[in-house]
Order: C-alpha cells, then structure tokens, then sequence
C-alpha cells in the first residue's frame, strides 16, 4: 500500500482510500517528503481508537498529500515530528491537547486554547531580567489575548503568547449545525474567505458545480475583503507610529471599500452574499461601475498616501528594520501568507493551488522584494491592494460574460457518504484551509480549520526579539492575526 | 511637505454632518417589517431568531443575513438602522410594530443618565470571544467619518477611566473571569451595554457548551445594539439615544 495519497485542491476523497499506517511508518513518511503541512489533526474512530490525519502541500506542482495513522487505546505517545521538523509544532500541541497523545522530546508542548491555568512560561533568571504580561484585554478595541514578555530593560529577548480566550467550540458546532451564518462568524474579518471556504467544501461534498457568474462574485468579493482590510492595516499601522493622517487617510478610504460591499450585498462585510450553491445577491452591471468608479479613487488616495508616507524619513525609520523574521526563520517555523511573503517565502493559494479563472484571466504572481521587517509588511499589503484592484477589473470585465446565468443552482441533494474534503482559499493573511469528513450516512462527522494564524503566531513571537518592548504594538499591527481563528 | 499638504487637500472633509439624521445605502438589512398572512419556515432561520406562530423575529438573536427575506414574503428588512433597546423583550419585533413606534418607544433615557453621562461617556470595551466583526465596527466610529468623540463618547484603555463597559461576542468559559474583573473594576455608577446578536443571546453560537453567560445574569444589562456586526452608525445613535433627550 502506497504512503500517501496523491489530490488537489477543492478535491474529495474516499475515506476508504486514505492509507492508514503505524504511526512510525507515517512519521518516517512525513520526513522523507518534506512537505509543508496544512492539516495535522485526529479524530475519535471509535472503540479506543484515534484517527491522526496529515494533509502536506507541494506548493510547486499544485499537489497535497494525504494520509493517516491509528492510535490504539494503549498507544499514549509517539516521537514528536517538531524535533525535525519545526513548523509541525502548533499541529503537536493541538493534537495533544484535544487527544493527549504525546509527542515525546517536543520542545515546546504547551496548551493551545485550553487549560490556561496550567500554562508555564518561559522564564530568563537574571537580575536585569524582568517580565511584562500584557491581557488579556487589551488597550485598544480589539480580541483577547495574554502577551508575557521577557525583558532586559526596554529590549525584548523573547515573547510568549497564550491564546484560547476566544474558544467558542465552532469545529463542535460546524459538525452539529453547519450553516453560512456560522461560517461568517468565525472569523469576523475574513468572512468571505471563510464563507467560501465552507461553501465549497459543501458544494464539493453535495457534488455540485456552482456557475461562473457565482465564481467569478465570489472571486471579486475576495479580492475586495483583502483590499479593504489591507487599506485599514495600512492605517493601523499609520497610528501604531503616530502619524495620524495616515491613519485618518485610510480609515477613511477603507470605507468606501466596504461601503461598496455593502452596496452589493448589504453588509459592510460582505455578510449573507455567499451561499452553499452559489451566491445571494448579484453583482448587476449598473453596481459594478459604480463600484469600480469608487476603487479608482480609493487606489489614487491610497498610492498618494503611500508615497508621501515611504518619503517621511521618521516614518521610514520606525518602518525599516523593525520586527524582522528572516526567510530561514519563517520557513522554519512554517509560516503561511502574508507574513511569510513579507519575509521572502513566497506562499499564495491562489497561484500555488490555481482554480480555471487564474489562467483565464491571466492572473500571475508578482515578484516582491522581502526585507521581513514591518516596512516588507507594510509595502506587500500596498502592492497587494494594487494587485487586487487590478484583478477585480479584470474579474469585472470577465462577468459582463455571464450575465445571464443563474446565481445559485439547486442544493437541495445529500452529502456524499465516508467522504473526506479539503478546500484551500487564500484569505487576506494567508491560506484558509477547511476540512470534512462524513460518516456512512452521509452526515458530517467532523470539520476541521486551520486559520493562517494559527502558524503565524509564533512568527510575531520571533519579530519582536531584539525589539524595544514599545514597538510590540507596530510589529503585532504588522501582522494583524486573528484570536478567533487561532482560538475557534 | 507638499506631498502632505497635496494628500490632506484631496481628502477634503470626511465627517458626516449630522449622525442622527444620516442616510443609509437602500441595500442595507435594518429594521425589519413583519407582514401578517404570508407563509414562512421558521427553520430557515440560523439562529431562530424567527417565530411564526404568532409570527415574530428577535433582534436579539437575527444575524440579518436575509436568509427568511428571500424564501418569504412575510419579512422584508429595511434600511432602518436605529436598532437599539434599553429593553430586551423589546427588540422582539411582530407584524404590530412599525419603524416609528419602535423608534418612540425602544429606548427608555432615565433622567439620572441623562444628568450623569449626557456630555461625557467613556467606556471600556471587553472583547469575549467576538469574532473581530463588531471589534472592527467599534473601531470604525471613531474614525473620520463617524467620529464618535464629537459627542463626548469615546472607547479607553483602562477600566478605571471607564463609565461602563462594551461587551461583543458571545462570552466564552475562557474570558468569563476577565470579563466580571472589569466590570467590578469600573467606578460606580455604571452602564452594561451589549453590542451585536453574540452579546446579546449567543447569536449564531448559542448552542455552544464552551460559553459562560453567568455574568448577563449576575447585574444588570442597560442597553441592547443589535446588529451582526453593529454598524457604527446603529452604535452611536443607540447610546446618544440613552444618554440625551
């Protein structure tokens, strides 16, 4: 029996057909393909048994690998797969947190989202040591979450982030009451890439083919999302140094493009416009000029903007060389997106895993000069919002062909039965990856969602080092991570 | 200096004149209205914010994703964006209750808030386990275009500066201790305002054996901002409601 199985992106696959193997044997198999992994999770099997899952991407060739290994009631632990493999830590600790399997010699098994209270932190002995815990309310309007740093007077030697305060059970919930509104909620400002993601993972399992008017919406309303959150970032990021027409510039453009969601779909954030089969409201050719009028002057404001802040030497100077992750580091530690863009891995989806329209519409990756600082991350969110905008005409362009075709198809079909789905979509910080399975009578039996977060974390742990502890908000703003995707 | 100069002179004035009276895009899900003698599947609703015998939706539950718009003609939404209530059993809307009666009678503004909190009003907001929507939407009043602060109303760090808190999400376990050590944190008098469907019933995660809500049961609860996420304008309105007459 072959190791792995072999699919793609937005694929089903027989449950039957997953190779189940000795954890040994697995774990041997991880590390001669070296793949990056974008699913490592288990799944009670019944009668003692526990099913750990592994999903590995090839980015190059566009290809994932899919395989698995039992547990038996007795099988308590295993060498960990981190000692060689670093960016498999989070799948670890998650894995032993929800099944307490242990990854024997992992360095660094701590609790994901539960079980705060026995959380140890790492801890510097020394006179000028000293630590600064930081949550889980924050100072500002934003999510939970608790940041003890270890410092030596104003300097950063290492940040430890405990998450979990946002644990709502949504992987719980999706298997007992899976809907659109559920989906949109899981992570509030990612909500089409999530609703997407679910949506085709739906449609994939039902055996629908959903029609291009919808994909080509659905497309747009994406590109739109990373579009508007990367001009609040830019602003964000504008306050975080004080320079507050940046900020005011921003926030303000940042509302057009979310007023122009709005005017498709009746919510700011794109809120009840995708639906399993298709999509709710339509993008009639009267809105799409209108929108598109408004985004030509949403791009002068921000490539103004942007260009008389990269000019400001104080601006540039708390920019350049601040929060810097080295491309080493990054691909060590595994991260996905736009933090491991902004560090020289160059990870994108929507290019690695392309659906028909990146060719149609001769959508191609544009190189980026990564320096891994806040002024990489700065500068990607800025060409990204030109990509995006750029991308939107042309998907604009492409709808006027399909005027007439139906904006969702009947779903009214069942689940197909012991059935595994994966769906990749790259949201604004990188891959949002969704996963099903069914059971025999065609219900789902268990969902699983890795945000991008949930390997970039770490990787804002590695930026501050070395950093005065003042500039922790600019490198976290930086990165902009959820808590609701990381902690489900 | 002139590149500054040239991107300030481009923006020209931003702030909405007048919040109280602003106008809202016709595609917005607002306020909806309820229409006697059509049929409608109260399954249809996500998070059973529909009723039908007798017919009804709950603010406090609707996501006003316009699922139960689009499959019947007993709902339609309006752009109506005044949502709020001082009183929970009031944001149960039915097909007696129109715009204008809602408006009149929604909130109730006692005298000693008004006194207190007319001209000023700082609140602590606790995230707990919101999903960064409504997060994102407070943030937004009190940018240029909503600008909040005009009217004495802002969000600040810390709980002892604070004249009540701001609570989205739906409260899991996890943040429930951090979210009653704020409150008790907050000088006396008060206000408790839940903002968006999570907060106010668990919305679309009620079913979850992860949260606590002890807490909306222990004190007292001031006003209710419907809303998944709150629109900005719907949150200012809502507490300038409260706090002026």
């Amino acid at each position: 029996m072959d190791k792995w199985i072999k699919t793609k992106n937005n694929t089903k696959l027989n449950l039957s057909d997953i190779p189940v193997l000795k954890i040994e044997e697995l774990r041997d198999g991880i590390i001669e393909l070296n793949h990056r992994p974008i699913g490592f999770f288990g799944k009670n099997w019944g009668f003692g048994l526990t099913r750990l899952f592994v999903i590995l991407a090839d980015d190059e060739n566009g290809d994932l690998y899919v395989s698995s290994a039992m547990f038996s009631a007795e099988q308590k632990s295993y060498e960990s797969l981190t000692q060689i493999i670093p960016a498999f830590h989070i799948f670890e600790r998650e894995f032993y947190e929800q099944f307490g399997i242990e990854p024997l010699n992992h360095p660094w098994l701590k609790p994901v989202r539960q079980n705060q209270d026995e959380y140890k932190f790492f801890e510097m002995q020394g006179e000028e040591v000293h630590q600064v815990a930081v949550g889980p309310i924050h100072a500002g309007v934003i999510e939970p979450g608790h940041f003890r740093f270890m410092c030596n007077g104003e300097t950063v030697y290492h940040l430890e982030i405990m998450l979990g305060y946002q644990h709502r059970g949504v992987e719980e919930l999706m298997v007992k009451s899976p809907s659109n509104q559920l989906a949109e909620s899981i992570c509030g400002d990612s909500v089409i890439a999530y609703n997407t993601a679910y949506s085709n993972i739906m449609e994939i399992l039902k055996g629908i083919e959903i029609s291009n008017k919808a994909q080509l919406i659905r497309k747009a309303a994406l590109e739109m999302e990373r579009m508007a959150i990367h001009i609040g970032d830019l602003g964000a990021i504008s306050g975080d140094i004080a320079y507050l027409m940046g900020a005011s510039v921003f926030g303000a453009t940042r509302t057009l493009v979310i007023n122009s969601m709005l005017e498709f779909s009746g919510s700011r954030f794109g809120r009840g416009l995708i639906t399993v089969g298709g999509v709710n409201y339509d993008f009639t050719p009267e809105k799409r000029n209108h929108v598109l009028e408004t985004l030509s002057k949403v791009i002068k404001d921000v490539e103004r903007m942007t260009n008389t802040m990269v000019k400001n030497s104080t601006v540039m100077s708390r920019l350049e060389k601040t929060g810097t992750v080295s491309e080493e580091r990054a691909k060590e530690a595994g991260l996905v997106g736009m933090a491991a863009k902004a560090s020289g891995v160059d990870l994108d989806s929507r290019f690695d895993f392309p659906d028909k329209w990146m060719e149609k519409l001769e959508f191609t990756k544009r190189g980026f000069k990564a320096t891994g600082d806040v002024n990489a991350r700065f500068k990607l969110r800025y060409k990204e919002i030109l990509q995006s905008y750029s991308m939107i005409k042309k998907i604009f362009a492409k709808l006027a062909e399909y005027e007439n075709e139906p904006l969702f198809v009947d779903t009214n079909m069942n689940l197909e039965k012991d059935a595994f789905a994966i769906s990749i979509v790259e949201g604004w910080r990188g891959e949002v990856v969704h996963i099903a399975l069914t059971d025999d009578s065609g219900n789902l039996s268990h969902y699983k969602i890795k945000d991008p977060s949930f390997n970039n974390w770490y990787g804002l742990a590695l930026a501050v080092r070395n950093n005065g502890v003042s500039d922790f908000p600019l490198c976290n703003k930086s990165f902009d991570l959820s808590y609701a995707g990381n902690d489900l | 200096m002139f590149d500054t100069l040239k991107a300030r002179y481009y923006q020209g004035k931003q702030y909405i004149k007048d919040i109280q009276k602003a106008q809202m895009r016709e595609e917005f899900r607002g306020f909806p209205i309820l229409f006697e003698g059509e049929s409608c599947d109260e399954n249809i609703c996500p998070t059973g914010a529909l009723k039908t015998n007798p017919l009804s939706i709950d603010m406090g539950k609707c996501t006003f994703c316009g699922a139960c718009e689009r499959a019947s003609k007993a709902i339609q939404f309006t752009n109506g964006y005044k949502l709020t209530s001082s009183d929970r059993n009031k944001l149960i809307v039915t097909p007696e209750v129109s715009y204008e009666y809602y408006l009149k009678t929604a909130v109730e503004a006692k005298e000693e808030i008004v006194k207190t909190f007319g001209h000023s009003l700082k609140f602590r907001q606790v995230s707990a386990a919101g999903c960064n929507g409504c997060e994102m939407e407070l943030n937004a009043c009190s940018n240029v275009n909503f600008d909040m602060g005009r009217y004495g109303i802002d969000f600040v760090a810390s709980p002892r500066h604070a004249d009540g808190i701001v609570i989205t999400g739906p409260i899991s376990e996890n943040m429930a201790y951090a979210l009653e050590d704020c409150y008790k944190s907050v000088p006396n008098p008060k206000l408790v305002v839940l903002c968006g469907a999570c907060a106010i019933s668990g919305g679309v995660f009620q079913n979850s054996a992860k949260l606590n809500r002890e807490f909306l049961e222990k004190y007292p609860i001031d006003l209710y901002i419907p809303g998944c996420p709150v629109h900005p304008l719907t949150f200012i309105n809502g507490i300038l409601s409260y706090i002026r007459k």
